[in-house]
This record gives C-alpha cells, sequence and structure tokens, in this order.
C-alpha cells in the first residue's frame, strides 16, 4: 500500500536574532531531515518535550509552513511544489483538523462551527451532515451554543465533530487533550478514537502524554528537531 | 452517520453558491454583533446624506417652481412701451397660456382720502403661475382664486382699503373712472418681482384701463407679455424672442426673483449640506474603526478557515461579498431613513415658500447610496484585504500573522475618497479641498500631538508610585493603539462640542447679522432742503435719526477712456449698464461697509476726485483698483479713477451703493436724498406723520422683506439643528467604536488581574492613571478641533467674525475623562461580572 504521508530529508530552521553589538546572523534548526512514512489507516503519534519540533513538523505535514530543505508527498501529491492555495484546496480534500486551542470561531454556534468547512468546500446539505456529527460526539443538545457557553471538553467535541464531518483521509490533532483536565481528556481521546476507527481515517497526533501515545498504532519520538526512534 | 457526506460523493452536491454562503456568515456576524457598529455607521452617513439631498433637491424645485410664480409665469415680457401685436400673436402660436398686464403707479381716491397706489392692470388667466388670494371683508379668511376682477370692479389689498377707508361694495375713483371694489387682495404671487410693488395694491381689468385715462403719451407704464406652457415650447419661443428685443424690451429671467431671500437659502442649504458632510466625516472614522475591531476578531477565524482549506481568492471575495451586502442594506436603510427625515427637514422650512414644496426626485437616494459604498470601500476594504493574508499556521502560532497595517494604502484610499465626496457636497473644488486639508491636517496634528504625549507620560511616569508607573507604561507599552483611540475620540467629541457649543455659536452670529432694530423703512426722494426737517421729525418723536445719503442718477459711459459698447456685453451685464446708476457721494465710509481693495477717499482723491466700487459690480463689468470710469450726470462727464472697492453687507437692510464718489465731482448735480430707519413696533402713526408733512416722500415699509428673512433664518437653524442629529450620532458612534476596540484587550487585562488575586477597587484603580491621561488629552484636542473648526466656517465658509466659546475648554476635557472612565467601568465589569475564565476563555 502506498504510503498517505511521505516526507524525506525535511529540516526546517529559522533565523536568530542577531547579537548585540552586531555580528553574523546565525541560524536555529527546528527540525533535521526528518524522514516519515505513514500508510493508510495507521494511527501515529508524535511525542517528544516542548521545543522539540513537533508542532512544527505537524505544521509542515498540513502545509501551513514550508519546510527550509526536503519535500512532503501527501496521498501522492508533492505538497511544496503547490503554490499556498493549491496546499489550501488540497487540505480541503484530504484533511481534517483538531487543535490543542479548538480554534472554534467566537461568532459562531456549535452547528454552525461544524457546517463551516462543508460550506466552504461548496457541499450541500450542511446543517443535516453536521447536526449528525453533533449529535454523535453527545452535543446533539447544544446545537445552538455558541463557544464560550461551552465548556473545554464540550469545545473539544465540536472541534472533533467539524474534523471528521468532512470525512477527511487524514486527521491531524496537535495536543488535543494539551487544554482539557485527565478525566475530560480520556473522553474526548475516547470519542477520537471512536470516530477515526468508524471513518478508517488516518490519524496523526502531537502530544507529550506517553500514554495517549501509546494508544497510537506507532510512535515517532521528536528531540533537538531530529527523529530518534 | 447516515446523512454524513461520503467519500466520492462530493462531486454530486451542489455547490452553495457565493452569495449564499456570503448572506449566511452575514448573517451570523450581525447576530453576534459584530458588524452593527459598521452599519450603524453607514446608515447614519447615509441617511444623513440623503436626507439633506431630498431636502435640497426640493427646496431647488421650489424655488424654481417660485421663482415662475414670482414672476407669474414660465417667461414674462417686460418693456417700458406697448408691446407690437406680433409678439402676443406668437405666443398664442407657440402653443403657450398668454395673459398681459400694465402696471404703473396712480393716486387712488375716494371722499375721504387719496393714496398713491401700484396698479396693475391684467387680462384674464392671469397669473399664467401662482394663484392669487382674496378675501371678500377686511380681516376675513382669504381664499385662493383662479378668477381676476369683473369689468368695471378692483381688488384692493388692506393698505390702500384702510387709506381710503373703503370696504368690498364701495367704489374708487381711479384717474376718471369710477370702479367698484370687488374684494380684498391678499395674496399676488409675483408681488416680490419689483421693488415699487410694495406700494398699496389695485387690480384691474385691463379692458377697464383706456375708461381711466390713465395710458396718455409718457405715462410710466411697464408693459408686461406672460407665457407659460411646456418646458421645451417656453424654450423655443425665448429662443425666438431674444433676437427681436429692442431698447428698453427685456426677457425677465429666474435671477431676478428675489435675490435675498435666494440668498438667504442658498446659504442656509451650504450650511445644511456641510452639517452633513460632518456626519459622513465621522461616520468614515466609525466605519474605519469597526472594521478594524472586525478585522482582529477575525482573524483567527480566517485562519481556521485558511486551515480547512479556503483560498485567499475565495475568502476575499466572501468577505468582499459579505461586506458589500452589509453596505448596499445599509446604504438603503439609510436612504429610507434619509427620505423620512427630510420630511422633517422640510416641515421646519416650508414657510420659506408659502406652499408645500414639491416631492423630490430619486437621484439623491443615488447619491447616498453611493456615498455609502464609497465609505465601504475606502474604509473598510483595506484592513479587510489584509485578513486574506493571514496564515493559516497561526491556528498553531497565536503570535503570527496580526497583518502589516497597510496604514499608506489604507489611508490614501480613504482620504481620496473623503476628498472627492467633500468637493461633490461642497460643489466646489476650492471649498472641498480647503475642508480636506483641514481635516487632514488636524488628524495628523492630533495624531502628532498624542503619540509626543504619550511616549513623553510614559517617561513621566518613571519615578512615581505603582499604580501611576502602572498606568503610564501602559499608556507607553500601547502607544499607537491609545493614539488611534485618543483621535478617534477626539474627533467624537469634536462633533459632540461642536453641537453643545460652536453651532449655536455660529447661529447666534449669523442671527445677529439681521439685528431686530435692523431698518424697516426707506424713504426716498428726500429733497435737498428737507434733510435737517426730517431729522428734527426724528428727534421730536424720540426715534434715533437716520443717516441720509445723496443719490445722483448716472448714465456709465466709458471704462479707462474706452466709449462702452453696449453689445460686446451679454444680456444681463447690459440691462445693468442701459439702466441710470443710482451713485453717491460722500467723505466718510459708511460703517457697514468693508474696504477689500484699495483705501477709502484720502485727502488727496478728495482734492482730485476719485471712485469707490462695489466688488460684485467690479467683477462683472471687469472694473480693477486704478482703471477710470466715465459718468455722465445730467448732461455733463465726469471722470475718475477708482481707489478702492468695497464690499457691502446686503444682509443689513441698509442704505448701499454700487459706486460712491467724492462730493466735489456731484456735489452740483440735481441729487434727492434716500435714508433708512427702524420703525419701532407700534409706530405706524410716526410714519404716517412724515408722509402727510413731506408728501413728496415716498415711504417703502422692508419690514414684510426682513420679517421673511429672519423667518428664513429661523428656519434654517431648525434645519440645521436637526441635520445636527445625524452628525451627533455619527460622534457617538466614534466614540463607541473608539471604546469597543480596547474593550477586548481592558476586558481581558482586567480578568488575568482578577485571576491573580486583585481586587475589584485595585483593578479600577490601576486603569485610572492611564484614563486620566487620555481622557483629558482627547477632550483638550476636542476643544481645540471644535473652536478651530468653527473659526474655520466662520472666516471662510460664511465670512462673518467668530467669537471663540471658553466653556468648549472646560466641557472638552470633563466630556472626554467621562467617556474613557465609562469605557474603564464597561471594560472592568465584562471582567469582573463574568467568571474570569469565560473572559480568558475569549482571548
Amino acid at each position: 500500500m502506498s504510503p498517505i504521508i511521505r516526507s524525506r530529508g525535511l529540516s526546517k530552521t529559522v533565523p536568530l536574532a542577531a547579537p548585540p553589538g552586531g555580528g553574523q546572523v546565525s541560524q536555529l534548526a527546528i527540525l533535521q531531515d526528518i524522514d516519515i512514512e505513514i500508510i493508510p489507516g495507521e494511527a501515529v503519534a508524535i511525542v517528544g518535550a516542548s521545543g522539540s519540533g513537533k508542532s512544527t513538523l505537524l505544521g509542515l505535514l498540513a502545509g501551513l509552513d514550508v519546510p527550509s530543505a526536503g519535500k512532503i508527498e501527501i496521498d501522492g501529491n508533492d505538497l511544496f511544489s503547490l503554490d499556498e492555495d493549491g496546499r489550501a484546496l488540497l487540505r480541503a480534500r484530504l484533511l481534517g483538523f483538531v487543535f490543542q486551542s479548538f480554534q472554534l470561531l467566537s461568532a459562531l454556534n456549535a452547528l454552525e462551527n461544524v457546517m463551516l468547512p462543508l460550506e466552504l468546500a461548496g457541499i450541500a446539505g450542511a446543517a443535516e451532515s453536521a447536526k449528525a456529527m453533533l449529535q454523535r460526539v453527545g452535543l446533539g443538545e447544544r446545537l445552538h451554543h455558541y463557544p464560550k457557553y461551552l465548556s473545554g471538553g464540550e469545545q473539544q467535541r465540536v472541534a472533533l465533530a467539524r474534523a471528521f464531518v468532512v470525512k477527511p483521509k487524514l486527521l491531524l490533532a496537535d495536543e488535543p487533550t494539551g487544554n482539557l483536565d485527565a478525566a475530560t481528556g480520556a473522553a474526548v481521546i475516547d470519542l477520537l478514537f471512536g470516530l477515526n476507527a468508524e471513518a478508517g481515517t488516518t490519524l496523526v497526533l502531537v502530544t507529550h502524554d506517553e500514554a495517549l501515545a501509546r494508544r497510537c498504532g506507532r510512535i515517532v519520538r521528536l528531540a533537538a528537531g531530529r527523529v530518534t526512534n | 452517520m447516515t446523512a454524513m457526506a461520503t467519500p466520492g460523493a462530493a462531486h454530486a452536491m451542489r455547490d452553495l453558491s457565493l452569495l449564499r454562503l456570503a448572506l449566511r456568515m452575514l448573517v451570523r456576524d450581525w447576530r453576534a454583533g459584530e458588524l452593527r457598529v459598521l452599519a450603524l455607521a453607514l446608515v447614519v452617513a447615509v441617511s444623513s446624506v440623503t436626507s439633506v439631498g431630498f431636502f435640497a433637491d426640493r427646496i431647488r424645485q421650489g424655488i424654481l417652481r417660485d421663482a415662475h410664480q414670482l414672476l407669474g409665469a414660465d417667461a414674462l415680457l417686460d418693456a417700458d412701451h406697448a408691446w407690437p401685436a406680433e409678439i402676443s400673436a406668437e405666443i398664442r402660436k407657440s402653443g403657450l397660456a398668454f395673459a398681459e398686464l400694465m402696471s404703473f403707479v396712480s393716486m387712488a381716491r375716494s371722499d375721504a382720502a387719496s393714496q398713491l397706489s401700484g396698479v396693475k392692470a391684467v387680462s384674464e388667466g392671469y397669473p399664467l403661475r401662482g394663484k392669487l388670494r382674496i378675501a371678500m371683508a377686511l380681516n376675513a379668511a382669504d381664499e385662493a382664486t383662479t378668477q381676476v376682477p369683473e369689468r368695471g370692479s378692483v381688488w384692493v389689498d388692506e393698505r390702500l382699503a384702510l387709506a381710503l377707508e373703503r370696504k368690498v361694495g364701495d367704489t374708487l375713483q381711479l384717474g376718471e373712472a369710477t370702479l367698484r371694489i370687488g374684494a380684498i387682495l391678499t395674496l399676488e404671487p409675483d408681488r416680490n418681482a419689483s421693488f415699487f410693488n410694495i406700494a398699496p395694491r389695485l387690480l384691474m381689468r385691463i379692458e377697464d384701463l383706456p375708461a381711466t385715462g390713465l395710458v396718455q403719451e409718457g405715462s410710466r407704464i411697464r408693459y408686461n407679455l406672460l407665457a407659460a406652457g411646456e418646458p421645451d415650447a417656453v424654450k423655443r419661443f425665448e429662443a425666438w424672442v431674444k433676437p427681436r428685443l429692442g431698447r428698453g424690451e427685456s426677457l425677465q429671467d429666474l435671477e431676478n426673483a428675489s435675490p435675498s431671500v435666494r440668498n438667504s437659502i442658498e446659504r442656509g442649504e451650504q450650511f445644511v449640506g456641510l452639517t452633513a458632510l460632518l456626519a459622513v466625516i465621522l461616520a468614515a472614522v466609525a466605519v474605519s474603526l469597526s472594521t478594524r475591531r472586525y478585522t482582529a476578531r477575525h482573524l483567527n477565524g480566517f485562519a481556521v478557515m485558511r486551515c480547512f482549506g479556503a483560498t485567499q481568492a475565495r475568502l476575499l471575495a466572501l468577505s468582499a461579498c459579505e461586506f458589500v451586502l452589509l453596505g448596499a442594506a445599509a446604504s438603503v436603510a439609510g436612504c429610507v431613513l434619509g427620505f423620512l427625515a427630510q420630511f422633517v427637514i422640510a416641515a421646519f422650512v416650508t414657510q420659506f415658500v408659502g406652499t408645500a414644496l414639491p416631492a423630490p426626485s430619486p437621484l439623491p437616494a443615488l447619491q447616498g447610496i453611493l456615498v455609502g459604498m464609497a465609505l465601504l470601500l475606502g474604509f473598510a476594504l483595506p484592513p479587510l484585504l489584509q485578513l486574506k493574508n493571514v496564515p493559516a499556521l497561526r491556528v498553531l502560532r497565536r503570535d503570527l500573522g496580526a497583518p502589516a497595517e497597510g496604514a499608506l494604502v489604507a489611508w490614501t484610499l480613504g482620504l481620496a475618497v473623503i476628498g472627492a465626496l467633500l468637493v461633490w457636497q461642497a460643489g466646489s473644488v476650492r471649498l472641498g479641498l480647503v475642508v480636506l486639508a483641514g481635516f487632514a491636517a488636524a488628524f495628523a496634528l492630533f495624531g502628532v500631538i498624542a503619540y509626543a504625549g504619550l511616549r513623553l507620560a510614559g517617561r513621566a511616569g518613571s519615578g512615581a508610585g505603582v499604580t501611576w508607573r502602572y498606568g503610564m507604561a501602559n499608556l507607553k507599552r500601547h502607544a499607537r493603539a491609545n493614539t488611534v483611540q485618543i483621535l478617534a475620540l477626539a474627533v467624537g467629541l469634536t462633533a459632540l462640542l461642536m453641537l453643545s457649543f460652536t453651532l449655536d455659536d455660529l447661529i447666534s452670529t449669523w442671527k445677529r447679522k439681521i439685528p431686530p432694530e435692523a431698518p424697516n423703512r426707506f424713504i426716498v426722494n428726500i429733497q435737498p432742503g428737507q434733510a435737517a426737517d426730517i431729522g428734527a421729525m426724528f428727534k421730536d418723536a424720540g426715534i434715533a435719526a437716520p443717516a441720509i445719503y445723496p443719490m445722483v442718477r448716472g448714465r456709465y459711459v466709458a471704462h479707462n477712456g474706452r466709449q462702452l459698447e453696449v453689445s460686446a456685453l451679454n444680456e444681463h451685464d447690459r440691462h445693468t449698464v442701459e439702466r441710470e446708476f443710482n451713485l453717491s457721494f460722500m467723505e466718510s465710509q459708511q460703517p457697514y461697509n468693508s474696504v477689500i481693495a484699495g483705501a477709502w477717499f484720502s485727502a488727496a482723491d478728495l482734492r482730485a476726485g476719485a471712485v469707490s466700487v462695489e466688488e460684485g459690480m467690479a467683477r462683472r463689468l471687469g472694473w480693477n483698483l486704478g482703471d477710470t470710469l466715465t459718468w455722465q450726470v445730467a448732461g455733463r462727464n465726469f471722470t475718475a479713477p477708482i481707489t478702492s472697492i468695497r464690499k457691502l453687507d446686503w444682509d443689513s437692510m441698509r442704505v448701499n451703493f454700487f459706486v460712491i464718489a467724492t462730493p466735489p465731482l456731484l456735489a452740483d448735480a440735481p441729487a434727492s436724498y434716500i435714508s433708512a430707519f427702524h420703525l419701532p413696533e407700534g409706530r405706524l402713526a410716526f410714519a404716517n406723520s412724515i408722509s402727510q408733512r413731506f408728501p413728496n416722500l415716498t415711504l417703502v415699509d422692508m419690514s414684510a422683506i426682513l420679517r421673511q428673512a429672519q423667518l428664513i433664518i429661523d428656519q434654517v437653524v431648525q434645519a440645521v439643528r436637526f441635520v445636527f442629529l445625524f452628525a451627533l450620532a455619527a460622534g457617538l458612534l466614534v466614540l463607541y467604536s473608539a471604546l469597543l476596540a480596547t474593550q477586548d484587550e481592558r476586558a481581558q487585562e482586567s480578568a488575568l488581574m482578577r485571576a491573580l488575586g486583585a481586587s475589584r477597587r485595585q483593578i479600577l484603580a490601576a486603569q485610572r492613571a492611564e484614563f486620566l491621561v487620555l481622557g483629558l488629552s482627547s477632550g483638550l484636542l476636542a476643544a481645540a478641533g471644535a473652536s478651530a473648526i468653527g473659526w474655520s466656517i466662520a472666516r471662510f465658509v460664511f465670512q462673518f467674525p467668530y467669537q471663540m466659546n471658553a466653556w468648549v475648554w472646560l466641557a472638552g476635557p470633563l466630556a472626554g475623562l467621562a467617556c474613557v472612565a465609562w469605557n474603564a467601568r464597561a471594560g472592568a465589569r465584562a471582567a469582573l461580572d463574568h467568571p474570569p475564565l469565560l473572559v480568558l476563555r475569549e482571548a
């Protein structure tokens, strides 16, 4: 089976501020020479300490950022041969996201937040699909609640519904329990894995939580910008 | 899961149209309260412009219609001799309505008295425009009529009936004819067309005129032919008749209709128009501020949408579409509101024209929508354009993606839009640019002062206590955002101060231009020996004796030694120079005239001879300082240089002259004298005693005209006050959006402090020092702004001196403090009245 994600020689460096009194601007390597292959249906955890480059890697895999060197193929598409709009269209077709800080739009209620990616993709029947998805995550009674009136766990469940409603081939999750207490986090993760199994989605999950990582089929460990396993 | 989209089925699903999605986003943003200030600002701007536009349109149509009424026709031919029959035949042939009249001054008599009266003999059909009004008895209710007096009868006005001690049904003598009084004439629509129509009036049938024996060789009679009908037919007739006009014949145009009233209305319109513009400028600031807030609050949303795969182009199209929909809806709402509001304005001013105003044309609505969309494009689009550049990576890293300001593009576009609107509204490039430059300079100056002040305040706080130091450090840290807030507050407060103080000052200064004691009677035809006796009569009656000026009839014959070529002048100027001028002579300048070029007669001028001319006449006839003018007076010519050009105050109702000569030039010429005085209420007997003692004098009662001018000013004042409510609304919106601009940040800061254990008192105290500086600076800048704008309007637009109001310097800073204090409380309350987590969660 051909991989849904393949990265080769992926590196990301950023310039550091010039030292006081002048002198050459040095570069900080955030990611160095990352080679990863993930096959469809796999659940992969990317783990590492703070500053190890996990979120940067996730951003690159989603095409939200561009690497300093190397390439990524998503479902056979060379991500960085596309321009920003091309990558956006690819995301629309293949990707779903779950963020640590939920990233719900405060002006939209729960239902509208879930409808949004369907509407942007021009898919009809958005309201019905979104309602069904919210019922699936247990928020059928809170369709018209705004994010600020939802608890952290409820907000993340809305975010899960939003991620899965477009039936993505690939779901990228950035510390999905990072802003939640242990019990709520566990419930959200159960839901995430349940939905993932139902839809057969490939899951790439960034976390520093070893227990969570172990629930994935494979763990990629990062330290100082390099894959260590 | 059945309702969920299945893979591969997306292509079968119907695309949501961009418009539908934009409309959905608009509804959601509206419901979330994100767009209300922006929409309100647009509604206020558009309704302000359209209400004034609709009103001005109706007034313009009304003036045009009433100008026709003032002529009593669409076209009026005037001559000092009878018109050839071919002219009236041509009018009839052109399919136009026709009437004719003859007017002259003659003595009407009864057994009890005789009275000089203005006689108008009319044919059936008169007037072709407007209506006569008559009453069947003195002090009885009058009504409009389409009739003219029956053969053998006359209609007289109240003054003539009283003077002759006659009532309806009695008879009077006119020349050799005895005529019955058929009604009391209460209104002739064309009564203002001629100055001398102010004499007591008598209306009769033209067919009765031969019986009076008054029409004889040498009688001073005006012969008028009236025509009215389809505009094109009127134009064709005018074109036909113009080349056929001989000496002493003229075609009256609408310009002749009541110039002083038109002047007042035009000035009023200008005042009202500028007031509306103030609302537009303020609305522009509110639009700009609220779009900035919208942009700031939508950064994350746009990043998320980019993450979901929305392209830049689609996001741009979506938000542009959303804003255009909003702009269109707000503009239409503004037009409707403006249309309703103009009824209120019109209600204030319908007395201008005596009857209801014509319905407005739809053009102002189009103008209003253009203003709304221009404001949106100029002030909302630039910040909105930045949203499309928000990096999708912002979803992972919050610090990314506050888009670059693009300040230059935004401000250039905004200034260009405002500039174009100003020039359009002001109707003059110069005036528009002056106002624009004024506002741009004020903005720049306010900005620089505020920014420098904040930086300095930041430094000043370093040695102070903790609270003060925290506040000052905050000012310095948010120097740019605070500068914007001070600017916006200052602009909003400027509008408030202008409404509360400056406008009243301007209006009262304007009203003072026609003081209640302005002259209301002219005395014409005073003979040289009578001046001293008239002065004595005033003294005996306890009324201030008026200045009496000599008046000499003279014909203008040459300019700089060159004989005047009448044929080279346009029609209007030809009429001016063909008439005899009323020249005067005096040594000292009239106190209410001001010399704007050259200098009033010096001792050398008085010896050598010189003339002083009026500015407008000089412009029309091409007279410059130093030019020599030659005049023919009583068969003798004199030539003198122009040594000064004067600006006259036509509103003063005083005696004014276009041309004044040094006394020796005219001392020997046959002169009569003219004077103007204020007859106090209830002293009519004094005026009558002058007439009785000096029967040769003509006393002209100007009080009706004066009352009309004062009425117009009062009504314009009401209209301006009403329109200023729009400016006030826009000012409040600016204040509100300026306060909202930092409210989120303040609420979050307060929530954070509270989460860290600060009490309500401590939170409020921590912000106090900061707000003291913000409020005071905004208020002081606003006071300076309101004073400067008031002075500029007085000086450059209305050309009268303006007395600054000291109270604005107290009210401005106090209002500034009040606004900022309210903002502080609102921001703190948002944090204090809700759990800190709720506020922080929104961050």
